[in-house]
């Protein structure tokens, strides 16, 4: 089987290849290596977006492959780093409880040092207990199953009654982002149990490895999402290639013939749908701790959008062609934004790049979707010039 | 009602019988009183004085108030003066006679705070008859703020000399509240409550919550006085919160909180052992009790209340509520007359509640319809509608800086703004759309660009603080129908133009020959084009008419809301919902859509007032749910048309 659609797919071998070259020149230039030729800021930058990369592939697959425009993968993203943070901020917390309390008379009793954790923890919403939800915090291994259990049971669930009511197109994508808005708008409250708009941070201080510096911690990231990034590639690679692989994209391209041949439409979908939003869980899990914090913002219903974005620019209905979009768009916007780009003097007007930025990529975007459908991927094919 | 009336006029009368001629006796009377009066004492002298009923009293209390009295030390009689250098100008209080004397032999009354506002209560009752409206109007205010018994009697009195209706009718209403408190006799003041029953202003209602304020005791023998309600530990109050009510009337011992143990055993550490146990081991509870009891059974410490303990002591009270009044029939008639009340008041704020959700509907469906429209016709799900919206907005806001009048500003605003939405709609169609006919999806996208572009430019043309959008002056304001029902005017406009665009729109697509040709192409653009109908032509003046439609409703949100770049995207989510619920491609539809959410949305708010991110994240849960059982929408195309 792994033969088959690496051979079918030559371009998985060469992904995974410039990846492990990528990774190791990273590797060697990092801090932590000891060259220090990319500063730790830069690792954690490119550490981010090899999640972003992950989860761009995912929605290409769920997009490009099976032709459902889900403006809700962002939601599965901040979920599985909420999942994460909620364990990181725990577990900090609860170390600096104990040491706080360790000096004193009377030892402190179990209970006395959960309060003292709430306290900590939901102070700035002005609670101090632990709200069910936090019911697993304290265990790693649970916390990291619910990564991948709680957006794949949202998803499961949302996709049954979606899919089954035969909600498609546009339809189904209003539906996801309003799922999506619900989502942050909850967050957005004090009493969601997820400390509201404040959201969790610290998240890059990893308990029981306070003595190891930020350039180790976000190398050993850095690392866990280029290995996360091209297992990602590979399951999804072998997905949409064989029997499933034809069935899914004839789904994309006439649902109605694929049903009338006699398959279980929905069943696909779903399994495209949920797979796709655990793994866009796993991407935020790794994408959080990099990123220090996460609050309810990250989960507007824009992000997700640009997800798409990212993909189409890349180009649709080629796995690569996400990685592309999404490391190009989301590096080249921190370029600009981050004052990177020099400003350019017309004279009698400056053009900021802080400011012109947005105007840039949004009519980039149009003509993109106008004159490349395909995407900078498409480029390959001028490359290639193989039928397919 | 006037047999109550009647009654206390009679009471009032015997009251006011002894009719002296002269003030200053009765001054001289109570000559230690106002010469040194206190808080205390001085009351009873100015009842006294008012009892009397002699002439020019409320001269006088005017003047003793402003601390316009003079008392001759030689005699102690009063006199209004004036201070002229080392001379006084003297005015006999009875006669007014004016004469001139050294100041050396006079004192003057300095009454203290408290007493002037003594003296300011009884002079209310003077000021009730006063000629001058507006001093009637205002004693009438001052009573009401802080009513006092003393004052129910002059009330009454003032009532049938008052000329003007309105403020009759005001003092009836007042003395009908003051009845209620503080009539002697009971009769009355029932017949007063009752009287209330129907009156649903706040006023009426802080009366009668008054009366029926509870406090709540806690005894040891079985409850007694006028009882409100009889609290059952583990039912109507926790076992905890009874046991603190216990121990706040100190009828038992304070509890031992887990801190307070923690402190205590920290307090009484002795060698590394607290009771004879290790301190490493007092890390549970169980093990502090064991130790705190060790130390109680020393003495050292208070002695720890058991479970058990605080059980027998909760069951061994009683603990209720009684009524401040001692009267229980008058507690019975407030409270029913209160229940009535807040039955009104309920159907009142549902009738609120309605407008409200109205009014959030029209402003949901000027947002939606020019969405539903361009949805309807071509297929198309335009992103950037939100900025057409904020464009509209804008345009209202560029006018305003060349326009200072805001009545003429919104009349050119309205026009201008469709025309402004008309034509980006109609370049962004010609330009983008048109070449993505076949590709709804990526028409979503593609829209989306336009509307982060649009967005930005925005933002870098009017900075990113929110622009105000003056409304005229006479839409500021609102319509009160009473105290619970009141609406904004600028809210009516808005419902009233949602009204015009709807006949606008319906008679636009069912009248006019565009209508015709726009629903030809809706129904089969083939059939259409074959007859001659030129779908191009019709799909970019729909998308134009649908983009103008969202100015015009940007200018309307703008009134009300802060122009910002970002208002678009405000309503852009809640106007995709709109037209998903209520079925693509119908402007009946869209109605049903936006009244849907409009009424939820506010139905949600008044369940959960304090939380209205609940209440958008609960509607956004109903709308993904009813999009399960109606996925075409409330009004659903049927036939040809429905299909993709």
């Amino acid at each position: 089987m792994h033969k088959t659609f690496i051979s079918q797919n030559p371009s998985v071998l060469w992904f995974i290849a410039l990846l492990g070259l990528f990774t190791l020149a990273v590797t060697v230039g990092s801090e932590a290596f000891g060259t220090g030729l990319i500063s730790t800021s830069m690792v954690k930058t490119l550490g981010k977006t090899l999640c972003l990369c992950l989860i761009a592939i995912a929605m290409d697959v769920v997009w490009g492959y099976c032709g459902i425009l889900s403006l809700g993968h962002f939601a599965f993203f901040g979920i599985g780093g909420y999942a994460i943070g909620m364990w990181l901020m725990y577990a900090r917390t609860e170390g600096i409880v104990l040491s706080s309390l360790s000096g004193q008379a009377i030892p402190s009793t179990s209970q006395e040092i959960s309060d003292a954790i709430g306290n900590q923890i939901f102070g700035v919403v002005g609670s101090s207990d632990f709200p069910w939800l936090w019911a697993f915090a304290d265990n790693l291994f649970l916390q990291l199953l619910m990564v991948i259990v709680v957006p794949g049971l949202l998803a499961l669930v949302f996709g049954w009654l979606a899919f089954r009511s035969r909600v498609t197109g546009v339809y189904l994508s209003i539906l996801t982002q309003a799922m999506t808005l619900a989502l942050s708008l909850w967050l957005f409250q004090n009493d969601s149990g997820l400390r509201g708009n404040n959201g969790l941070s610290g998240l890059q201080n990893i308990p029981g490895f306070e003595g190891s510096s930020q350039a180790d911690i976000s190398l050993a990231f850095f690392l866990g999402s280029a290995l996360a990034l091209a297992l990602g590639y590979l399951l999804f690679a072998w997905v949409v290639s064989g029997k499933m692989g034809s069935v899914v994209q004839g789904i994309r391209d006439n649902e109605a013939r694929v049903r009338f041949l006699g398959y279980r439409v929905e069943g696909y979908k779903l399994f495209i749908f949920t797979l796709t939003a655990v793994i866009s869980g796993i991407a935020g899990a790794l994408y959080y701790p990099q990123a220090g914090i996460i609050n309810p913002a990250e989960l507007a219903p824009i992000a997700s959008i640009y997800l798409a974005v990212w993909v189409a620019i890349g180009g649709r209905g080629r796995l690569y062609g996400a990685v592309i979009g999404a490391a190009f768009v989301s590096l080249l916007s921190s370029w600009f934004t981050g004052g990177g780009a020099p400003a350019i003097d017309l004279g009698f007007y400056t053009i900021l790049w802080t400011d012109w930025w947005l105007v840039l990529l949004g009519v980039s975007f149009v003509c993109v979707t106008l004159f490349f459908p395909k995407g900078i991927g498409g480029l390959f094919d001028y490359l290639v010039r193989k039928p397919s | 009602m006037l047999r109550h009336f009647l009654t206390l006029f009679i009471w009032l009368g015997l009251a006011g019988m002894a009719v002296a001629q002269d003030l200053q006796p009765s001054l001289q009377a109570h000559a230690g009183e106002i010469a040194d009066p206190s808080r205390s004492s001085v009351s009873v002298a100015l009842d006294d004085l008012v009892a009397s009923g002699a002439p020019h009293l409320s001269d006088f209390l005017e003047q003793w108030q402003d601390k316009g009295v003079w008392q001759r030390d030689a005699d102690g009689v009063f006199f209004y003066a004036t201070e002229n250098g080392d001379d006084l100008s003297l005015r006999d209080i009875d006669t007014a006679q004016e004469t001139t004397a050294p100041k050396s032999g006079f004192s003057q009354l300095k009454p203290n705070g408290g007493v002037r506002r003594l003296i300011g209560t009884a002079l209310v009752q003077f000021q009730l008859t006063d000629p001058d409206l507006a001093r009637r109007t205002s004693a009438i205010e001052s009573i009401a703020r802080r009513p006092d018994a003393s004052q129910l009697a002059p009330l009454l009195k003032s009532i049938d000399p008052e000329t003007d209706a309105t403020l009759k009718a005001r003092k009836i209403q007042l003395a009908n509240f003051m009845s209620a408190s503080f009539a002697p006799d009971t009769g009355d003041r029932i017949a007063a409550i009752t009287s209330m029953s129907s009156d649903t202003s706040i006023e009426a209602r802080a009366v009668l919550n008054q009366l029926l304020s509870v406090k709540a005791v806690v005894s040891p023998d079985a409850p007694k006085g006028n009882i409100a309600r009889v609290l059952k530990p583990g039912r109507d109050l926790s076992e905890a919160d009874a046991y603190a009510r216990l121990v706040d009337a100190k009828l038992a011992p304070p509890v031992i909180s887990p801190a307070a143990m923690r402190d205590a055993l920290a307090a009484n550490i002795d060698g590394g052992r607290v009771g004879g146990i290790p301190t490493a081991q007092l890390d549970t509870q169980t093990m502090r009790e064991k130790a705190y009891a060790a130390l109680a059974a020393q003495g050292t410490v208070p002695p720890l209340v058991s479970q058990d303990a605080k059980t027998d002591a909760v069951a061994a009270h009683s603990f209720y509520e009684v009524y401040e009044e001692q009267d229980p029939a008058v507690t019975d008639a407030a409270r029913a007359a209160l229940d009535s009340i807040e039955t009104r008041v309920g159907a009142a704020q549902a009738v609120d509640l309605t407008l409200d959700a109205l009014s959030l509907a029209s402003i949901y469906f000027l947002a939606a319809i020019g969405l539903a429209i361009t949805f309807g016709v071509m297929g198309v799900i335009n992103m950037a509608h939100g900025e057409f919206i904020m464009m509209g907005a804008y345009t209202g806001y560029v006018v305003q800086q060349f326009v200072p009048d805001y009545t003429l500003s919104i009349i050119v605003a309205l026009p201008l703004a469709f025309a402004v939405t008309f034509a980006a709609g109609v370049t962004m169609e010609r330009l983008v759309i048109r070449h993505l006919y076949h590709r709804p999806l990526e028409t979503l996208l593609a829209t989306f660009g336009i509307s982060v572009a649009l967005q930005q430019l925005a933002k870098n043309i009017f900075g990113t603080q929110a622009r105000p959008l003056t409304s005229p002056g006479w839409l500021d304001g609102a319509w009160v129908v009473s105290d619970v029902i009141q609406i904004s005017y600028i809210r009516i406009a808005i419902f009233v133009m949602a009204l015009m665009f709807l006949a606008l729109i319906l008679f636009v697509l069912k009248r006019t020959r565009l209508g015709l040709e726009v629903r030809a192409v809706t129904q089969n653009p083939g059939m259409a084009a074959s007859m001659g109908i030129n779908p191009d032509r019709i799909n970019m003046l729909t998308f134009g008419l649908g983009s103008g439609i969202a100015g015009i409703a940007g200018v309307a949100i703008g009134l009300y809301a802060k122009v910002t770049s970002e208002m678009g995207a405000d309503y852009i989510v809640q106007s995709f919902m709109t037209v998903v619920v209520g079925g693509v491609g119908n402007v009946w539809g869209t109605l049903a859509g936006a009244s849907l959410i409009g009424f939820l949305q506010k139905g949600i708010e008044w369940f959960n007032p304090s939380n209205t991110l609940a209440a958008q994240t609960y509607m956004v849960l109903f709308i993904i749910l009813f999009i399960q059982f109606r996925p075409k929408g409330i009004v659903a195309q049927k036939g040809r048309a429905a299909a993709d």
